[in-house]
């Protein structure tokens, strides 16, 4: 019987090795596995190079475990934003690396490493001081630049609903970064609101197939923080 | 001499309905960050348009009654916002491949500079700006079918933002294709800048006064 359940977020980290990638999903605080965030940072591994897609706001979550000195270098599309403090405070004293990418060329990257496909060529920021260093080349009179497949050691993940082989299905707009940082891992952990017995989630409203599940945690987290 | 003012500029709603009145039925949108955001206001219900934001919605709505707030349905703003009949959501891959595969109409940025050649500098207001928030603005620049900006004409300190070079960092090159002032709607073509409307009162000495780049008129 293939069962990807653990019994406790502690378990469903363990092992996670200092100087790992880890891959963190979410967007604003929803689909965001909090839980698991939370449990990284009771893990304890250090000098990690996270992928999320702000550089962490308030003092939770991705903030914190920046503040705690985990996070070597952060990959992520919005650094300096409304409420980055622990970051900019960090990035100030030079106690952390910042790449700082298109949200598309982020994605896009772990889609190429999910995909086994090991650069690409884009528009997006040719032309432009994000492309100094990188390669370009022109096709059908355009220019693009070379990017790179950006694989994860490890992915986060939140799901609504999943069962024990780890297929996935996404609550709205809680869909957003999950499923292609599933899929560009090696050690994927989901955290999922509901489990749902095999054969109950519709096939057709599976976003995220089982094959790219490792571990699957039960967490009834409920809603998003309310925004103001 | 003093110039005798009898020209009203848009205030941000007036401008955000202009811009609504050109976009026809059948494209898909996507509106940024500020002002752009309002013009979903004023585009009429029964007027088909499908917008879409980056983080996985196509057909989002307007935001929701105060009461009616799902709090897993949000804009890449963080706002929250509803979904009209025909919906879908994506994960941000397809999001983003939608928007790098020239699959949308039509994108509304903001801008802090535009240039005659369609140069556009929305992101960074200096080189030494070492941590940034660029967010999808540089995929919708290269990637969407035309990008319209709409932005004040000059900078608190009476600056010109329409240039003849940018000289904040670029988001993309020669992606704009119209621009929206409170003053003017002025095309970008092969020859520079075109005024294509003015406010009522409004010359074209006045409004080039206030503009760095040349302007034509059509």
């Amino acid at each position: 019987m293939i069962d990807k359940s653990v019994r406790s977020v502690a378990e469903a980290l363990a092992g996670i090795k200092d100087g790992a990638t880890v891959l963190i999903a979410g967007f604003a605080q929803v689909g965001e596995p909090r839980a698991l965030i939370d449990g990284l940072i009771e893990q304890g591994a250090r000098d990690l190079t996270v992928v999320h897609n702000t550089a962490g706001r308030g003092r939770e979550g991705v903030a914190r475990l920046i503040g705690e000195g985990r996070v070597r270098k952060i990959v992520c599309s919005f650094a300096r934003s409304r409420g980055s403090v622990i970051f900019e405070e960090v990035f100030a004293r030079g106690g952390i690396e910042l790449e700082i990418l298109p949200q598309g060329t982020m994605a896009e990257r772990m889609r190429a490493a999910a995909a086994g496909i090991p650069a690409f060529y884009t528009a997006t920021a040719a032309g432009t001081k994000l492309a100094e260093g990188k390669e370009s080349r022109v096709f059908n009179g355009r220019e693009y630049i070379l990017e790179h497949a950006l694989p994860g050691d490890v992915a986060l993940v939140e799901a609504w609903r999943a069962d024990r082989w780890g297929n996935l299905v996404y609550r709205d707009a809680g869909r957003n970064f999950n499923p292609v940082m599933a899929a560009a891992a090696t050690l994927t952990i989901v955290q999922t609101q509901h489990m749902a017995e095999l054969g109950e989630l519709p096939p057709e409203e599976i976003a995220t197939p089982g094959i790219y599940v490792d571990r699957l945690v039960h967490v009834a987290a409920g809603d998003p923080p309310l925004k103001n | 001499m003093v110039e005798t003012v009898t020209w009203q500029p848009l205030d941000r709603d007036a401008l955000a309905a202009r811009l609504a009145r050109d976009i026809p039925e059948g494209w898909s949108v996507n509106l940024g960050i500020g002002i752009p955001t309002l013009v979903g206001n004023f585009v009429p219900p029964e007027r088909e348009v499908i917008f879409h934001s980056e983080n996985g919605i196509l057909g989002m709505g307007p935001a929701p009654a105060p009461d009616k707030v799902n709090r897993w349905l949000i804009n890449a703003s963080s706002q929250y916002v509803t979904l009209r009949p025909g919906a879908s959501y994506m994960s941000h891959s397809d999001s983003f491949a939608l928007v790098r595969g020239g699959h949308l109409d039509l994108c509304v940025l903001g801008a802090f500079q535009v240039a005659e050649n369609g140069d556009l500098a929305n992101w960074a207001r200096s080189d030494d700006d070492n941590a940034p928030a660029i967010g999808g603005a540089m995929d919708l620049a290269a990637g969407a079918k035309r990008i319209w900006v709409v932005m004040e004409h000059n900078t608190r300190s009476g600056d010109a933002r329409l240039l003849r070079r940018c000289t904040y960092p670029l988001t993309a090159k020669g992606c704009v294709t119209r621009v929206y002032t409170e003053l003017a709607v002025i095309d970008v073509t092969p020859a520079g800048f075109a005024v294509i409307d003015m406010v009522p009162g409004l010359t074209i000495e006045a409004l080039q006064e206030r503009t760095d780049a040349p302007l034509a008129l059509p």
